[in-house]
This record gives structure tokens, sequence and C-alpha cells, in this order.
């Protein structure tokens, strides 16, 4: 729990959140995953990872997974992420409902997954960061009016090799325990 | 399921309101989609034109106006806005209707974009004054509302330029902002500022 207020604190504080923020690749794929996982730090502290309290609610993690999938569409729109840096009140919608609806959400509940709904959640954050890393790379124009083109190409280029690196990493993990 | 159910229903009426309806996922894509829907009233700026002379976009008012942001020294995206006005000013002059159109380029560059670069600029492309004027507005205030009324977003390159949102914006008879079009999508501007 702690460890999770601790980075929580980290992300909210102005500095850190402007210097995270001056980047698309900073905003994207750094502030937003590092929100998501001081929610779910907090919550596994909170909860042991059990979620006992919503259990009746979350039979088999699918409700919290959904909450999570729909709160990360969401903040994955560029003209939210555009509304952020615009609006006080929309930032602070981002840095509440981020931890609370996609981190706490997705750590309660990945535990409670079968394993066939967890192959199914890797697939599509790697089908999903394929795709908007070609959709970022082929727009014409930009997409967010608040950062410049390159950043938009290498958030593109870093989307495309994270999904590479994603389906990469098992299979090496499991090339060196062999050898 | 049912609690499932429910969260699939909020999380989809979530993403229709944040998007307009599942139609705009983007700034410039809800902005264009507002703009169409509800024309909004433009400040009264004034503009130097690149013969020097003063006017206000009042004084335009009863005519439609098509509208560009630029600056001189741009290396990209002007030149294609450019070119897509040379060949809105040759298509409006053959119109007896095209006559009653304006285009007006403005620059956002005023430290670089004075009169003379202005005129320098209007004579390379071919700008007459009259169907095509090429503009600037005097104070930093007034351009800052300008754009924001347009909904224009210019950002440093860090190489001395700039980055912007390019688009052909019309203005209606009323004097509001009533329509934004792609940089290529000149007939279709017209074809809506000629109706």
């Amino acid at each position: 729990m702690i460890p999770g207020v601790l980075l929580y604190m980290m992300l909210v504080a102005p500095p850190v959140a402007g210097w995270l923020e001056g980047s698309m690749v900073g905003h994207v794929l750094v502030q937003i995953p590092l929100l998501a996982l001081a929610g779910g730090l907090f919550a596994r502290g909170v909860s042991g990872g059990r979620g006992s309290a919503l259990a009746g609610f979350n039979a088999g993690g699918i409700l919290g997974l959904l909450v999570a999938v729909f709160a990360v569409t969401v903040w994955m729109l560029p003209r939210m992420l555009d509304a952020a840096l615009r609006s006080a009140l929309v930032e602070t919608a981002k840095f509440t409902t981020v931890p609370l609806l996609v981190g706490a959400p997705l750590a309660v509940s990945w535990p409670l997954l079968p394993p066939v709904a967890r192959g199914f959640v890797w697939a599509n954050v790697i089908s999903h960061a394929a795709v908007l890393g070609w959709l970022y790379s082929v727009a014409p124009n930009r997409l967010c009016t608040r950062y410049l083109f390159d950043q938009q190409a290498t958030l593109a280029l870093l989307l495309g090799w994270g999904g590479v690196a994603i389906v990469g990493a098992p299979q090496t993990a499991q090339s060196t325990r062999r050898a | 399921m049912l609690a499932a159910s429910a969260a699939i229903a909020a999380g989809l009426a979530v993403l229709a309101a944040v998007t307009d309806g599942f139609r705009a996922a983007t700034t410039e894509g809800a902005w264009r989609l507002a703009v169409t829907e509800r024309p909004r009233p433009l400040p009264d700026a004034t503009f130097l034109d690149q013969s020097g002379h003063a006017f206000r976009l009042s004084g335009l008012r009863g005519r439609p106006v098509l509208v560009d942001f630029f600056y001189t020294s741009c290396p990209t995206i002007c030149g294609l806005l450019a070119s897509q006005f040379q060949a809105m000013s040759d298509s409006l002059a053959e119109r007896s209707r095209g006559r009653e159109v304006v285009l007006l380029s403005v620059s956002f560059d005023l430290e670089r974009d004075g009169v003379t670069e202005l005129a320098d600029y209007a004579a390379r492309l071919g700008s007459d004054g009259r169907i095509w004027r090429i503009a600037r507005v005097n104070a930093p205030d007034e351009l800052r509302d300008l754009l924001d009324a347009f909904g224009v977003v210019v950002l440093p390159d860090g190489g001395g330029g700039f980055v912007h949102n390019a688009a052909i914006y019309l203005i209606d008879a009323q004097g509001r902002l009533a329509g934004v079009y792609d940089p290529d999508a000149a007939e279709r501007a017209i074809a809506e500022a000629t109706k």
C-alpha cells in the first residue's frame, strides 16, 4: 500500500507531472501506466490481492477487467490527452480515475482471472499496442494538437516495439531457462 | 453477469460521451464537428494586408470567407495550403458567384512577417489582393484571441519555426465560423462557401 501511495505522490508532484506530460511518450507510456501501477499497488496492499470486498460482484475478475479496459480506452483517446493538458478538471479526473478505475480493479481482478482470460488480455494488449502504433505512424496529421509530430512518430515506434518485446520476452526467458 | 453487463453499458456510455457519439477521437475532429453543428462568433480582429491596407473582419460580413493560417517561412504544410488557395483563387475568379467569396491567408508569425514579407509572398503566389488577401494582425493579444477562436494551436518547433494544425476555415456570411476542412479539401470548401 505504501509503495503505491509514494509512487502516486511522486507522480502528482507538479514538476514530475509537468516533465512527463512534456512529451507524448512520457504522458502515454510512462505517466499513465505508472498511475495505474500506483493504484494497483495500493489496492493490492488494501485487499491483500484477494479482492474480497468485491468478490461477489467480481466473480472471475471479469467486472474489474471490464472497468479497467473501458477506463484505459478513455485515457488513450488523443482528445483526452489534449484535454488533460488544457483543463485542470480533466487532469484531476485523470489522476483520480487511472489509479482507481484502471490500476486498482486490474490488480484485484488479475489473480481471479482464469489462465485463458489472462492470455486473452495479453493478446489484446499486444495487438492494441501494434494497432495504435500503426495508427499513430500512418496518421497524416498530429493526433494530439499539444504534441509535435516527431513525438507522435516516436510513440508509434515504441508502441510497435513494445508489442514485439511483450511477445518476445517470454520466448527469450524460456530459451534462457532451457540453455 | 448482471454486473458485467452494467459495466459494459456504462463503459460504452462514457466512451460515447467523450467521443461525441463515437464520431471524434481527436481534439481536431471534435472541433470540426462542433463548429459544423453550431457555428460560432469570431472576434472582430483588425488585419493589415499585403498592400498595407487595414481592414476589420466585420468589414467582410455579408460574404463567405475562406481562411487559412500560415507563416511565410514555413517549410511544410503551409505550402500545400498556399497551392490550394492559389487553385481556389483561380477557380473562384471563373465563377459568377465565386467573386462573392473572399480568401484570407493570415500569418501568425508577427516577428518575421511584416507587410513587406507578405507582399513578397503574395507576389510569389499570385495573390491579387481582391479575391485572395494575405494579411496579419498587429497585436499579439489579438492574434491569440483569433487563434483561440479558430481552434488553431501553434507550437514552436525548436528550430525557429512552428508546428500548427492546418485547415481551411469557412466564415459564413453572418461572420461566424461555420466549417473546418482538410488542407486538401479546397473543392469542398468552395462548394460550402458558394452554396
